[in-house]
């Protein structure tokens, strides 16, 4: 079938048949000859020279190169679009309008996240040293110091908030996908929607409100600090995963409890081991969403230069109240304040982009016995 | 849906066959299917009844053909023999089934231990993704956490993958995934992975439907080779295959969308498509509707 299709007699009749410059032989395409031949080398150079002039103009005047960018985005869009219609036809110049309206909107799309990374890497790496990440502020007035205190808080912090919010989401979507059924099901997806949207602060407070019960008002504990993430991580885990145990086709269970296999042991054996580069992939997300949370940090495990690795045990510092404080209460000169804070920030992000690889190494390895 | 594995009649059956199967694979060749009598089902989901009335005797070591149009209830009849129907919720059953006199249907009876007895083979090929050839053979031994010496899993695997007529092709990658071959293939694992549990009786759902005329052939092959030692039931579209597999053949009908089905005719494949008493199973067998 392939080999013969090209001249197969559907064909040419199709070209013919077809709307206006459709097919690759209408008469369309050969009328205009006085338009200069369309192709992508040519349109690059285009886009080039748009660049350079952008580039110059931006130079020379005082208006914002921004402003230049979008004129000439546009401006070449819109140059594409006319050419390709006098040279191509219609279809080809639709296609290759959609083709820069996409590209252009996932260059805008990147220019926030480039800036960020940028900008974190470039005054974080000041003071992203072996100093940095082997001192705590303890003692320290002005330079030098490090944030080694905030990156044990931190990793304290999150892993304890893991521990707590990983069994309990994961449970809570194996019911709500497996098991659920009726009033108690729907309630309990309503209440996961709920807790999606609760501000960081509000999870803060929940947790300070709870320990201020039990152990009187004023109390800082790094294991507040995990109940606080914990409710923020909870529902992230349970809507991934509920995700991930949908795309399980139903004929594996089915195969499975053909085999005279239990549904526990369905669950346990076939459906989250087929689910868990997903699992994985979103736990590791919702760990990196809550990695940078400041606000329930803040009223919850207060602040400290020292290193505390004990979260039943007073104040602990963490990574984005570092920054914050650093940020906000400098000393004088402020130099080596602001210098901590950015570094603290790279240091977080180094921290998201190891969870993120490790996330696709994990799923990569789990996943290789299914895709293939 | 229960699965307490406490021990019931249909329990003690399964015990004597795991004790058959740890004595060799060799063994296993000399067990044979048992037969199923229906009788008076009615199968419904919710109030509505989807099924009426069917009372059949489904002999031992015999292919058995469902035949009928869409959604004449002949897969929900198949399902409801190993009570796979049940995972729909609001599912239920009048009438009874019995396995070589057990009811399957009985209050006592947990229906994780009836699809031990029952296997069943679907539409679409459903290897398990995370598990390697090797691995999905026997995965109903280790699903169910059973323990075995790993020479005997060999053998077991060896003597479901020849069963089913895929040994030579598959035995040097054993250890390769199970969704990595083709879909013939796959579906014999399937059947592989189905007979390893030894069952008593095979249910197949459209086994061909998504198969090519080769692969088709293959498992049609294989389906005359499996009788010698199981119960087949088998749902088809295709009158063809029904009239090259079966023994038995059973027409189901429905009078029009929205009523129950039924059975129509039930008799030797033979007289089915060649001499039929009912007027509604001529005119489908030889394809005036339907």
């Amino acid at each position: 079938m392939p080999p013969t299709q090209p001249t197969g007699p559907g064909r040419p009749a199709l070209a013919t048949a077809g709307p206006s410059g459709t097919g690759g032989l209408s008469p369309e395409r050969t009328r205009r000859t006085s338009v200069p031949a369309i192709s992508t080398r040519r349109i690059w150079a285009l886009y080039g020279v748009v660049g350079v002039l952008v580039v110059l103009l931006s130079a020379v005047t005082d208006v914002s190169p921004a402003l230049y960018a979008v004129a000439g985005v546009l401006g070449s869009g819109a140059a594409t679009y006319g050419w390709s219609r006098a040279a191509e036809g219609r279809r080809r110049a639709k296609d290759r309008l959609v083709t820069v309206s996409i590209s252009s909107a996932f260059g805008l799309a990147l220019v926030p996240l480039v800036s960020l990374l940028v900008t974190v890497i470039s005054r974080g790496s000041d003071r992203f040293d072996l100093d940095f990440l082997t001192h705590s502020m303890r003692n320290v007035v002005g330079e030098g110091g490090g944030g080694v205190h905030a990156i044990v808080g931190t990793l304290v912090i999150t892993g304890l908030a893991t521990a707590f919010s990983v069994p309990i989401g994961l449970m809570a979507a194996i019911y709500l996908r497996e098991y659920g059924r009726g009033r108690l099901a729907l309630a309990l997806t309503f209440f996961v929607d709920v807790m999606t949207g609760i501000p960081s602060i509000v999870a803060g407070l929940f947790a300070y409100a709870l320990f201020a019960l039990l152990f009187g008002p004023g109390v800082r504990l790094g294991v507040m600090g995990a109940i606080a993430l914990t409710v923020l991580m909870i529902p992230v885990v349970v809507r991934s995963t509920e995700e991930m145990l949908r795309v399980v086709p139903n004929g594996l269970r089915e195969a499975s409890y053909a085999l005279g296999v239990p549904k526990w042991r369905t669950v346990v054996k076939v459906v989250l081991p087929t689910a868990l580069p997903g699992i994985v992939t979103g736990i590791m997300l919702a760990v990196a969403r809550v990695v940078g949370e400041t606000a329930p940090l803040l009223v919850t495990v207060g602040v400290i230069s020292s290193v505390n690795v004990d979260p039943f045990d007073g104040r602990m510092q963490n990574l984005p109240v570092f920054a914050f404080n650093e940020y906000k209460h400098p000393g004088v000169p402020p130099e080596p304040y602001l210098e901590r804070a950015w570094a603290a920030a790279l240091t977080l992000m180094v921290f998201v982009m190891i969870l993120y690889v490790a996330a696709r190494v994990v799923a990569g390895r789990y996943g290789k016995g299914g895709r293939r | 849906m229960a699965t307490s594995e406490s021990g019931t009649k249909v329990d003690e059956l399964t015990r004597v066959h795991v004790g058959a199967s740890r004595t060799g694979a060799g063994q296993q060749l000399t067990a044979t299917g048992k037969a199923i009598e229906v009788s008076d089902l009615n199968l419904y989901y919710g109030s509505f009844l989807a099924v009426q009335d069917v009372s059949m005797t489904i002999q031992a070591n015999k292919v058995t053909a469902f035949i009928g149009s869409s959604g004449c209830g002949k897969s929900t009849v198949l399902r409801s023999l190993n009570r796979m129907h049940e995972l729909v919720p609001g599912a239920r059953v009048e009438g009874t089934v019995t396995l070589d006199g057990t009811d399957i249907y009985a209050a006592d009876v947990d229906p994780v231990s009836i699809r031990r007895h029952i296997g069943m083979v679907f539409q679409a090929p459903n290897p398990f993704p995370t598990m390697s050839i090797y691995d999905n053979v026997i995965a109903g031994v280790k699903l169910n956490g059973k323990r075995m010496p790993k020479r005997e899993l060999d053998d077991l695997v060896e003597h479901s993958l020849r069963g089913a007529g895929l040994w030579d092709e598959v035995k040097d990658r054993l250890g390769k995934p199970g969704a990595g071959i083709s879909g013939g293939q796959q579906q014999r694992l399937c059947i592989a992975r189905a007979i390893a549990v030894s069952p008593d009786v095979l249910l197949m759902d459209e086994p061909c439907s998504a198969l090519d005329p080769i692969s088709t052939s293959a498992i049609e092959d294989l389906i005359a080779e499996l009788k010698t030692q199981y119960t087949i039931v088998i749902v088809t579209h295709n009158m063809q295959q029904a009239a090259r597999v079966s023994d038995m053949t059973a027409f189901f009908n429905i009078v029009e969308t929205g009523k129950p089905g039924h059975l129509v005719e039930y008799d030797l494949t033979e007289k089915i498509f060649t001499q039929p008493a009912d007027k509604r199973t001529e005119d489908y067998v030889t394809g005036r509707f339907g």
